[in-house]
């Protein structure tokens, strides 16, 4: 294995050990916005999908393609799971 | 880009894009972490969605990118039909939506996954076997969240579907999907000439699983469900991230995967229940009846809305334990009316809620929320428990498994064991019920046989309706 997979994959556990901490602490009446939101966050694929446009890539029509559409559908992950968690949330009033 | 490129180097400009990348990295554990608290939570929202604003601007100056034309025509696309989707949705139906954000997030991880595949000339294994991982989760995530969806909105039934050897199928799947793994990484195409026969049969056997492995899980058990689909629409950008070495990618997905899976954790221990029992029982697809339950049966004490009326005027704390059939009466904003004339009568009023109450986790609070019902009072069941006995009035809305306490006395019920919000040690219960069917899970309760338990038939939101209007009067 290289250097930068090594590296990556400590990245990866650190990271889900962090998540673990983060998330431990929401209290319950907060969990479908959290889910929501962080439904939002795993529209990140979306940078994969751009990425999928680069100069290379046009050669093969296909795999092309394929990228626009995970553009497309990563899109309407993280537009609509932002917009529908910051509505959700804007419900949550205290009197 | 062109302009890009004339004032950076390459190098500085790759450089730039990472310092980016950590940035945006950065805000989204922000975000989460102020999604914490109800005062921070919209901020924390808007904190995330900035990171992913950054992190998608900063992806779209690569210069190596050299077509716009159609990423535009999918971030435009897509941007309205989440737009329309976030702002028409109901917020009874936020379950199936979650569920379909879930899927579209698994089915883009998957073509990425694909995309690089059918590119990558040289195929080594490092590569290889994220984009494998990618291609499985992504799709078992689409289509699993599909039948999530189905199965909330009603399109299909809401029942476990089970038949015979169902689990075999499910290995010999698994076995399958292992071998073909085995065949992309390591033999390369030795069977299979061709690269896209391989990924077909992947994405194939993928979608296959995602379908069987939810379509045995019953309603009731969707709150769990839904959590583990978002785990693995996290843990597949996760493995997208390893196919093209980017770490906002990694760390991102990491995050939601350890959401979905601490949230998945939490349902199932407010079940009692372990994740392969929510996964492989078929939970509620028999009716079964508790081993004491016949003799438990006694008389049904029905009671009009005038009498009850009468008892919650003269209530001085009222606990209302609302469950998913609040959500199909939609009775929300007149439960919540029935909270404040209850208050200005000088009752205190609470609503316990249950984490698996309803479909998705935290349902039941995003319901009273939008009632407009003040977040400090809506209370979890170990706050709610300890000052039951002295509640004079609990009111159930369309719950039933959650408050069954077969739950704390039948060791033979298949409940047994889970934890209950305790109704029936409350002075006097209402339950707000249309009929004596069992609850989803197909369990008797014994609740509704307690001397102190009056059972209201009809419709829960006439039922409460007609309460508001003889307070009113």
């Amino acid at each position: 294995m290289d250097a930068v997979l090594i590296l990556l994959l400590f990245v990866l556990v650190l990271s889900i050990f962090l998540g673990v901490e983060l998330i431990s602490k929401v209290p319950s009446i907060l969990h479908t916005p959290l889910m929501s939101g962080a439904n939002a966050i795993s529209g990140i694929t979306i940078v994969g999908a751009i990425l999928t446009s680069r100069a290379e890539n046009i050669e093969s029509e296909l795999s092309f393609a394929l990228g626009m559409v995970a553009v497309f559908f990563a899109t309407v992950n993280v537009v609509g799971g932002y917009l529908v968690t910051n509505r959700m949330l804007g419900m949550f009033k205290k009197k | 880009m062109e302009i890009l490129n004339t004032i950076f180097s390459e190098a500085t400009n790759k450089a730039l894009v990472n310092v980016v990348y950590i940035l945006a990295s950065v805000l989204f554990i922000f975000g989460l972490k102020m999604l914490g608290s109800p005062e921070t939570a919209r901020k924390g929202n808007l904190v995330s969605a900035m990171g992913m604003l950054i992190a998608v601007v900063v992806t779209l100056l690569d210069q190596s990118i050299i077509d716009y034309k159609w990423i535009f025509v999918g971030l435009v696309l897509g941007s309205l039909v989440g737009v329309i989707a976030a702002m028409k949705v109901k917020m009874t139906a936020m379950p199936e939506m979650v569920a379909i954000f879930n899927g579209f997030g698994g089915i883009a991880s998957l073509l990425v996954g694909s995309s690089e595949y059918l590119l990558s000339a040289q195929h080594n294994t490092g590569i290889l076997v994220p984009i494998f991982l990618t291609v499985v989760i992504g799709g078992l995530t689409f289509t699993g969240s599909l039948i999530a969806y189905g199965k909330l909105s009603g399109t299909i039934t809401g029942n476990p579907v089970i038949y015979k050897g169902q689990q075999w199928i499910n290995g010999i799947l698994m076995v399958a999907l292992l071998f073909l793994g085995i065949e992309m990484i390591a033999l390369q195409g030795l069977l299979i000439t061709m690269d896209w026969q391989i990924l077909v049969a992947a994405v194939a056997l993928s979608f296959l699983l995602g379908v069987l492995i939810v379509i045995p899980i019953g309603g009731a058990d969707m709150p769990v469900v839904i959590a583990l689909l978002n785990s693995y629409s996290g843990l597949a950008a996760c493995a997208a991230g390893f196919v093209i070495l980017n770490n906002v990618l990694i760390v991102a997905g990491a995050l939601v995967g350890a959401s979905g899976l601490i949230l998945t954790n939490i349902m199932c221990k407010a079940m009692n229940r372990s994740l392969a029992n929510v996964l492989f029982s078929g939970f509620g697809s028999v009716i079964s009846v508790g081993g004491s339950s016949t003799e438990q049966q006694g008389e049904v004490r029905p009671i009009n809305v005038a009498d009850a009326y009468l008892i919650l005027e003269a209530a001085s704390s009222v606990v209302i334990v609302p469950g998913y059939g609040m959500a199909v009466a939609q009775a929300q904003h007149s439960v919540r009316e029935l909270g404040e004339l209850l208050e200005e009568n000088g009752s205190e009023v609470q609503y316990a809620i249950h984490p698996v109450a309803g479909r998705m986790p935290g349902h039941m609070n995003v319901l009273l929320a939008e009632a407009n019902v003040s977040y400090d009072q809506l209370i979890e069941p170990d706050d709610i428990n300890p000052t039951i006995e002295t509640t004079d009035v609990c009111i159930v809305i369309g719950a039933n498994d959650v408050v069954n306490p077969a739950a704390r006395e039948d060791p033979q019920s298949p409940i047994y064991g889970m934890p209950i919000i305790n109704v029936d040690k409350a002075k006097t219960t209402f339950v707000l019920k249309r009929s004596m069917a069992p609850g989803f899970a197909g369990i008797e309760n014994p609740l509704f046989f307690k001397t102190n338990t009056r059972m209201l038939f009809g419709d829960a939101k006439d039922s409460i309706t007609s309460l508001v209007s003889e307070f009113k009067t």
